[in-house]
């Protein structure tokens, strides 16, 4: 399964996720710049974290303008694997991939830390390895990851089961207390109506081995390959 | 040629420029008896002042021991550099940014952070971490004492912090470095001087290693980065004197950061180094375009000439003073090949970055400034780096107002409440978690972070593609530095160093930031000279090279002058990145040792010294005597005994007892998982306090499984050195008892509910009142 990671000026996770994908997970990975429309024939797109632009003007609102932002959405449309990851999230849901928007953290100001999620739909391909109800360790890092959208957007991400993952206790309950950032509804990532694109904050690279202290993301990668897998299996 | 003189340089104008009559003298002498022109006095007052000369402390600093096998370079680059092995190299340095803090605090701490970035990324090297040493003046009043700080001065400290702190974040976030660790301190003498000192490390292959000098006549001199405004012009004189009345009016003197274009710049100047086009390249800091051309052309033996008119400007009508004299942030100088020009230019281009060609390479030796081909500046290299004034500034011994002797109204042994000193002890500015600092700081991007801030005596990195990691500390204290210069100073290395072995790596090299008052005054001058004679004794017992680091002078505001404050990073190397321990007790069951080189004191000696503790600070309200006596070699050995025992798979955890002494130590090892402790200590006939509080040197908590006890005690015995059982890790409660009598008791979750809140509650009870005034 061949693996894309995009580059803006300003992503700094770009380099995580590659390494995770390549030396990690095992799978054939490639930088794709953010002036190219070509998206080399990759099976999946990674959105990855940073300061796209600086972040000027408000997160992922210059970078939707990007050429390879115009080629990833007819890639999502057709049904193509797109993960965002935290600014990632943030740019796919500025592109109107996701329903949404990140506003500023209620505490307003950035937080850095390990945050607990628990998975709310394991029938995607970003968390097929994973158990319903399942709490995953994976860190946050932004300053902008307070997920908003009107009540009729909510209704629907909740009667389709679009949310993938709330920010709960170790113990997997969903409190006020284990919100890091005043989400709505203490969500953590959603997915689109194809199942095939995911927005989330926190960052499964960061916690994809063991020796930093957690590797509980790597399922998130998992997941995605398990589905090329499948596909070669079914081929 | 020489320069056209434009004006006439007046007494007044050179005094404006902080150069006495004597440097004016031999200004002219070295220009060949001649005036300056405007433009060559200013860019002889930066390149002469105090910040870029080092010309007060430069006869102090060549006693610091700078070499070692690892070292690859020593000071006087951008940045030291030591080999870590599997064809690695790191290049680290700390730096100051107090001046410009205190004036505005979220730019002057940006462009700290921003301004030692650029010293590792222009040595080819990748930031891979950073930390930072901050000191700020109180931010509330002791609850039990007569206020000594007043309400607006809480609230200015206060709103200094915030913004530091933001600023180190926004920073440091955006540009994608984890921030691994570092120190926050709280004293009264830091109030109108807060120290922000920025420390970054990266990584180059060896074989790819790049130097700020320039070489081959003919070669382009290539600007790359931002464009250059009027700000920060006279940066560098300012960080050179002491603050009056007048100094928020010094604020146009602070830049402004963009950490966004410093990324940018980080990857363009990487790319554009594997082209190999590239000769040499320094970034434009203190002094910008004039320290870059000079020190570059002086190192490399040649001249510099430059033409103004190419310099990509931000604003009309700049002067050629104000453009070669200009602290804009992240602009790059850099010397190609010639020929290979256009290879650079499409790197810079595809990052949306300035490279121009602004002049050339030349075999004078001088430093040539044109404006429309007129030459406005013309000055040998040397005069403006090693001819720089050297000054043997007179030394006076001082002491401090203190008493030597426990004052008698200090009563100890009192059979207090310990549990309830405990809480505050934790609950003290120093002591108390500083979570909400390190939680705005990303401390996880890049996927290396093995200990992160918060959680251990030291930073830990991996590093990819081998099985080697890094480990990082810093270190110092100010108030021991008052009480005594020179032991205060070898503290701080041994503790850094310390810091370090308690994770298992072995120190390998450090770098240094010297914090201190006005050098004019002959008692700074000597405390500055006793902490280096400190320093140099320290790293030369633990065989710790100093590579390089930064002078941070005047540090006063009138005319109150900080407490000497020596600032350490030091850098171990892990072999096996696996093998590294944690500061935190696991689990029950465990046996828990008290590693010590050096016997405990008499009961004289120890309340003498007690004076100098954090406990005579929170709970006395005290301060006398002198720091923790300090002997190296046991220090030495203690650091490789205990590297020895972790290597060996010994060790579940090893934790520095430090500022609070053991009882601090002990119970900080029991939060990470919310483990007990039950702790039996001998009363070795000392005060209650001095046992539980007590700060002395050279002493580790280690926690293992009940099997390899008897090996660890063993090994410490060969070393000359002691490993005492004292107690076990239990479920969920701390007891500590000495001579049998339990002193100490509570649950843990008491304890850390003390130490985790405390800052945050600091900081909301402070903006109550404000709001409330």
């Amino acid at each position: 399964m061949k693996f894309g990671v995009l580059v803006f000026p300003g992503s700094n996770c770009d380099h995580d996720a590659y390494w995770t994908l390549k030396n990690v997970a095992h799978q054939p990975a490639t930088f794709l710049w953010h002036e190219s429309h070509d998206l080399e024939n990759c099976d999946a797109i990674i959105v990855p974290g940073g300061f796209a632009y600086g972040d000027y003007l408000r997160t992922g609102a210059i970078a939707k303008f990007s050429p390879v932002m115009e080629s990833v959405k007819k890639f999502a449309a057709s049904g193509g694997l797109v993960l965002g990851i935290c600014n990632g999230f943030q740019i796919i849901a500025e592109s109107g991939l996701l329903p949404g928007a990140l506003m500023r953290n209620a505490g307003l100001k950035y937080v850095c830390k390990n945050a607990d999620v628990r998975v709310e739909a394991t029938d995607t391909p970003f968390t097929n390895a994973c158990k319903e109800g399942e709490v995953l360790t994976i860190p946050i890092g932004h300053m902008d990851g307070n997920y908003y959208c009107d009540d009729a957007t909510l209704a629907e991400l909740e009667r389709t089961n679009r949310v993938v993952f709330r920010y709960c206790t170790p113990d997997g309950r969903v409190t006020p207390e284990a919100n890091p950032n005043g989400s709505l509804e203490n969500i953590a990532g959603i997915c689109n109506e194809g199942r095939n694109v995911l927005g989330m904050m926190p960052h499964p690279e960061r916690s994809g081995e063991a020796i930093l202290g957690c590797a509980d993301g790597f399922k998130i990668f998992q997941s995605m390959v398990n589905v090329g897998v499948n596909a070669l299996a079914a081929r | 040629m020489s320069p056209t003189q434009t004006s006439v340089i007046t007494p007044e104008i050179v005094r404006e420029h902080g150069i006495t009559p004597d440097e004016y003298l031999k200004m002219q002498k070295l220009l060949g008896d001649r005036e300056p022109t405007l433009t060559e006095l200013g860019v002889f007052s930066v390149m002469w002042s105090e910040h870029c000369s080092y010309k007060s402390s430069r006869v102090h600093l060549k006693r610091l021991p700078t070499r070692s096998k690892l070292v690859v370079q020593g000071p006087g680059e951008n940045a030291g550099i030591i080999d870590i092995g599997d064809g690695w190299a790191c290049a680290f340095k700390i730096e100051s940014h107090n001046h410009p803090s205190f004036i505005e605090p979220f730019q002057g701490a940006t462009t700290g952070v921003g301004g030692i970035l650029r010293d590792i990324f222009t040595m080819g090297a990748r930031p891979v971490a950073v930390m930072d040493s901050l000191r700020f003046g109180p931010i509330q009043n002791p609850a039990d004492k007569n206020a000594r700080t007043t309400q607006a001065e809480l609230h200015k400290n206060h709103s200094i912090f915030e913004g530091v702190v933001g600023g180190v974040a926004s920073y440091g976030n955006c540009f994608g470095v984890p921030n691994v660790g570092g120190e926050v301190k709280f004293e009264s003498c830091y109030s109108g001087n807060p120290l922000v000192n920025a420390f970054a490390l990266g990584l180059v292959k060896r074989d790819q290693i790049f130097y700020a000098k320039a070489a081959g006549e003919g070669n382009p001199v290539i600007y790359v980065g931002a464009k250059t405004g009027r700000d920060g012009i006279h940066g560098a004189t300012m960080a050179s004197e002491e603050f009056s009345e007048g100094s928020e009016a010094k604020r146009p003197n602070v830049q402004m950061g963009d950490p966004f274009l410093e990324k940018l710049l980080l990857e363009a100047c990487l790319e554009a180094m594997q082209t190999g086009a590239i000769v040499g390249i320094q970034d434009m800091g203190a002094a910008g375009l004039t320290c870059s051309t000079c020190e570059m052309g002086a190192r490399g033996g040649v001249g510099v000439e430059i033409e103004l008119d190419l310099v990509p400007q931000r604003e009309t009508g700049m002067t050629p003073y104000e453009i070669m004299l200009s602290e804009s942030q992240e602009r790059m100088l850099l010397v190609a090949e010639k020929g290979r020009e256009e290879e650079v230019f499409r790197v810079f281009s595809k990052w949306g970055l300035d490279a121009v060609t602004i002049g050339r390479v030349t075999n004078t030796g001088h430093l040539r400034v044109l404006e429309h081909g007129k030459v406005v500046a013309e000055i040998s290299n040397t005069a403006l780096t090693d001819d720089a004034p050297l000054y043997n500034r007179p030394l006076a011994r001082w002491e401090p107002n203190v008493p030597r002797e426990k004052p008698a109204g200090v009563v100890l042994n009192t059979a207090s409440n310990y549990t309830e000193h405990l809480k505050r002890m934790l609950a003290s500015p120093n002591i108390c978690s500083k979570r909400w600092v390190w939680q705005q700081y990303d401390s996880m991007v890049q996927t290396n972070t093995v200990e992160g801030p918060g959680s251990g005596d030291a930073g830990v990195i991996r590093i990819k593609d081998t099985r080697r990691g890094l480990a990082m500390a810093l270190d110092g204290n100010g108030r021991w530095c008052y009480l005594d210069p020179k032991l205060g100073a070898m503290h701080a290395v041994a503790e850094a160093a310390r810091n370090v072995a308690c994770t298992g790596a072995k120190p390998v090299a450090g770098t240094n930031c010297l914090n201190f008052g006005n050098p004019e005054k002959p008692h700074i001058m000597w405390q500055l000279s006793q902490a280096i004679d400190g320093i140099t004794k320290a790293c030369e017992e633990l065989e710790i090279p100093i590579t390089g680091g930064n002078v941070s002078l005047y540090n006063e505001t009138l005319g109150e002058g900080i407490y000497p404050t020596p600032v350490l990073g030091i850098v171990g190397i892990l072999e096996d990145v696996e093998r590294t321990t944690h500061m935190y007790f696991r689990e029950p069951g465990r046996c828990i040792v008290l590693l010590r080189g050096s016997e405990p004191g008499d009961a004289v000696d120890a309340e003498v010294e007690f004076g100098s503790s954090d406990y005579a600070k929170e709970i006395l309200g005290s301060l006398w005597g002198f720091p923790p006596a300090l002997e190296l070699e046991q220090e030495a050995v203690l650091q490789e005994c205990l590297i020895e025992a972790i290597q060996s798979g010994w060790v579940d955890s090893a934790h520095d007892c430090s500022e609070g002494g053991l009882a601090v130590a002990l119970t900080e090892a029991c939060f990470q998982r919310g483990v007990g402790a039950n702790v039996r200590l001998a009363g070795n006939d000392l005060p209650l306090e001095c046992v539980l509080f007590g700060e002395d040197a050279s002493r580790v908590v280690l926690s293992c499984d009940p099997q390899h006890v008897k090996r660890i005690q063993k090994l410490a015995k060969q070393y000359g050195i002691r490993a005492e059982l004292i107690g076990e890790t239990t479920a969920d409660t701390i007891e500590i008892s000495v001579e049998g009598k339990v002193v100490i008791s509570a649950p843990v979750a008491a304890f850390r509910t003390a130490h985790e809140g405390a800052l945050e509650q600091a900081l909301n009870a402070e903006l109550i009142s404000t709001a409330a005034d």
